[in-house]
């Protein structure tokens, strides 16, 4: 008994106070600046894994990067990625960043359904689906829980049976034998519900695009409500993305 | 000779490698492994050489530090005798390999399918539809876990035979995170993007897998690495296995339902985690290690923050490991759960935590030394004999106190690092390179064959969950069902990285 108060008292205070407000330990690669500098484009489009850079303009799109900062580190006068974590955005396009583009990433309160603040604001139960990710962001997802971010004090939850869920989180990038386990999963839960993507794999294949393992068929029966970029998606990008979506319009 | 011995990492040439008729093949190997704890077999696998299979097999010994490697070349329609069926240490490789190219066995114990690969021989054999073993006995039941778990964790089917509470059998069906990882490392040939596929793999052995990749890729490649890129491999891999089996420990917590050694264990991940992001901007290292290179070189500055980072968690790990194991309800839920003994794990062939757990002494770093093993850490693998829960909950503490050790005395000497530059990596044709390394959850095997113009015509991955994944479903033999999932956490076996 006393050992155990004295465990807690060593432990101090972890949680994060203000998750919209908290700075990142060191360098973290989220939202990138890329400036008007003049480079040899072919050779920077050609750099990426993903092919998540295209020229005229220069663009970045976060929906396919993997974050790996090798453009950042041979073109450093063309692109720098900054430490904002806030990433997610219900519109797909606004994950395409732009040469000269400071502007934040947002979820665009005017296509978000009415009915999710209403119904969600003060309580989201979700259900994860791994399909054919690699454990990296189910690991991330995972952290959000902890005593750190706690992200249960926001009454957002994972939960394990899709018929207690308000909707799904999908990671990977939906592997073929995984196409009809997410259906069926995604079919259990009740109406009105809402589907997040959450890392690089899900939202657009990354590294495994065009690769015949994959179906991402599911994808084009569905609408997504929330993209969550990384690779994997930081704790506090998930925390903060699903609290804008929530966020009343 | 009947095959060639090489060592960890050595290119050499494809011709070199015998080619033998596959009875000898198939003699020589089983020779070799038989009665001989210290050898097994790290790799076996096959790709299509024109019309026909060329089979190789890669037996690693511990005592020599060599590996043996044989091929034979073979037909896809002639049926033909089974390693398998004198080991079990190839059942899993002799899956894959039936279901990949269609070869059949005569006598093979259990050729059921093995991860439902895209390309696989027989497209008819469908997830859907996996032969799962029947307990045809009326007091029997059967329950059906997955492919979607209660956590957030990856898909996979387990199916029990259970008698009451008891569970009799349990059999793992997989596939369902397969990506077609092997055959897209032939289809992208750029260096960036095969790394990038090393480094998903297995999202939680991110450094372990791609070390794996870019210690191979630099052998096959002729290039050797500046001492400083060893060192950066070395300290990450250590770091990587504290953070992990420090989140595994606070799993086992969840499990038994002790709550504070959960967050308390659970939040000691986050420090070092963090750290692989003030060091290379992920907290799961990815962008961190490359072939050639480090994008990020470790500093006197990442030195002592890194030991500021020890010194702030050894004594709050030590508090709570040594209350958990001290702690009688604990206790009871740890101990004589799960046991899989010596005999057992040595004719699965368990790698890494997963066979010192009960006696067997396989660990990569002693055995067969890579980057800085060998030579400035010099490894002693730690030794448990039970095979049960506790056996492994003591293993990740004691490991995590060794790899601590191993850390400070790196970041005593931080040495020089270059500046981040791209050097000219080309692989070199006709070569068979072969590269190991123990990750948190033991040996991890890559596999590369060139051909006569220096493309790649194979790349085998081997994840030790290939391997220990039969621990498992032994552990939970004649256990209560509800001990499954301490006894599933205690392992932590990768599903993607089994899967490909």
């Amino acid at each position: 008994m006393f050992d155990n108060l004295k465990i807690m008292w060593h432990q101090g205070k972890q949680f994060i106070p203000d998750v919209t407000t908290a700075k990142v330990p060191g360098i973290f690669r989220g939202r990138p600046l890329i400036s008007m500098a003049n480079v040899d484009e072919t050779v920077l489009t050609d750099l990426c894994p993903t092919k998540a850079i295209s020229g005229n303009p220069v663009c970045i799109d976060l929906g396919k990067c993997t974050f790996c900062g090798e453009c950042a580190v041979q073109f450093p006068d063309k692109i720098r990625f900054t430490s904002d974590y806030k990433l997610s955005t219900n519109e797909r396009e606004r994950l395409i960043i732009k040469e000269g583009d400071e502007a934040s990433i947002m979820v665009n309160p005017e296509n978000v359904r009415k009915e999710i603040h209403r119904l969600f604001g003060g309580s989201l139960k979700l259900r994860q689906v791994s399909a054919g990710g690699d454990g990296s962001c189910e690991l991330e997802l995972n952290a959000t829980n902890n005593v750190q971010f706690d992200v249960s004090r926001f009454g957002i939850d994972f939960v394990a049976s899709p018929r207690h869920a308000d909707g799904i989180v999908i990671t990977g990038p939906i592997s073929e034998n995984m196409a009809e386990p997410l259906e069926i999963c995604y079919n259990a839960i009740p109406n009105p519900k809402i589907i997040i993507l959450a890392g690089t794999d899900a939202i657009s294949g990354g590294i495994f695009t065009g690769s015949p393992a994959l179906n991402r068929s599911f994808l084009d029966n569905h609408p997504v409500d929330l993209y969550i970029p990384g690779n994997p998606v930081h704790p506090l990008t998930f925390v903060n993305g699903v609290l804008s979506l929530l966020r009343k319009g | 000779m009947n095959y060639i011995s090489i060592y960890n990492n050595q290119t050499i040439a494809l011709n070199d490698i015998p080619v033998l008729g596959y009875k000898d093949f198939r003699n020589i190997n089983l020779e070799l492994l038989s009665d001989q704890p210290e050898r097994h077999c790290v790799s076996y696998f096959g790709y299509k050489d024109n019309d026909k299979i060329k089979l190789f097999c890669c037996i690693a010994d511990d005592a020599t530090h060599q590996i043996y490697v044989s091929s034979s070349m073979v037909d896809m329609n002639t049926i033909r005798p089974s390693f398998s069926a004198q080991n079990h240490n190839f059942e899993k490789f002799e899956r894959e390999i039936h279901e990949n190219f269609g070869i059949p066995y005569s006598d093979h114990p259990w050729l059921k399918p093995y991860r439902y690969s895209h390309n696989r021989y027989d497209e008819n054999k469908t997830i859907e539809n996996y032969p799962f073993y029947k307990g045809q006995c009326e007091e029997l039941h059967e329950v059906g876990v997955g492919p979607i778990h209660a956590g957030i964790i990856e898909p996979g089917h387990f199916r029990f035979i259970c008698n009451g509470e008891q569970i009799m059998h349990l059999e793992i069906q997989f596939g369902y995170q397969h990506r077609g990882i092997e055959q897209l490392f032939l289809q992208k040939k750029k260096l960036l993007e095969r790394t990038t596929l090393a480094e998903s793999i297995a999202g939680d052995t991110t450094v372990g897998h791609t070390t794996a990749f870019v210690n191979l890729w630099e052998s096959l490649c002729g290039y050797v690495p500046d001492p400083s890129l060893d060192y950066a491999r070395t300290l990450a891999l250590e770091l990587e296995r504290i953070a992990v089996h420090t989140g595994d420990l606070a799993a086992i917590c969840g499990d038994i339902a002790y709550q504070l050694g959960n967050a308390v264990l659970g939040r000691l991940r986050t420090p070092m985690i963090n750290f692989f992001q003030e060091w290379g901007g992920s907290r799961l290292a990815k962008g961190l290690i490359r072939a050639g290179k480090i994008n990020y070189p470790f500093n006197q500055e990442h030195a002592d923050r890194l030991n500021e980072i020890l010194k702030a968690y050894e004594p709050d790990f030590g508090e709570i490991t040594e209350k958990l194991f001290r702690l009688p309800s604990a206790l009871s839920r740890m101990e004589k759960t799960g046991v899989v003994s010596y005999n057992e794990v040595l004719e699965i062939g368990t790698v890494g935590m997963a066979a010192r757990m009960s006696g067997l002494k396989r660990d990569i770093r002693t055995s067969h030394p890579y980057n800085l093993y060998g030579k400035t850490i010099v490894h002693q693998p730690v030794l448990k004999h039970h095979g049960d829960v506790y056996s492994r909950a003591q293993i990740r503490k004691e490991e995590i106190k060794q790899s601590i050790g191993y850390l400070k005395k790196l970041i005593a000497n931080v040495p020089e690092f270059n500046k981040p530059e791209d050097v000219s990596l080309t692989p070199a044709s006709g070569k068979f390179v072969l590269s190991l390394i123990e990750g948190w959850r033991g040996e991890i095997c890559h596999c590369a064959i060139t051909d006569d113009s220096g493309n790649l015509v194979a790349y085998k991955i081997k994840d030790p969950s290939h391997h220990n994944w039969m621990a498992l479903a032994q552990a939970v033999r004649n256990n209560d069902i509800s001990d499954f999932p301490i006894c599933n956490k205690s392992f932590n076996f990768s599903y993607s990285g089994h899967d490909l």
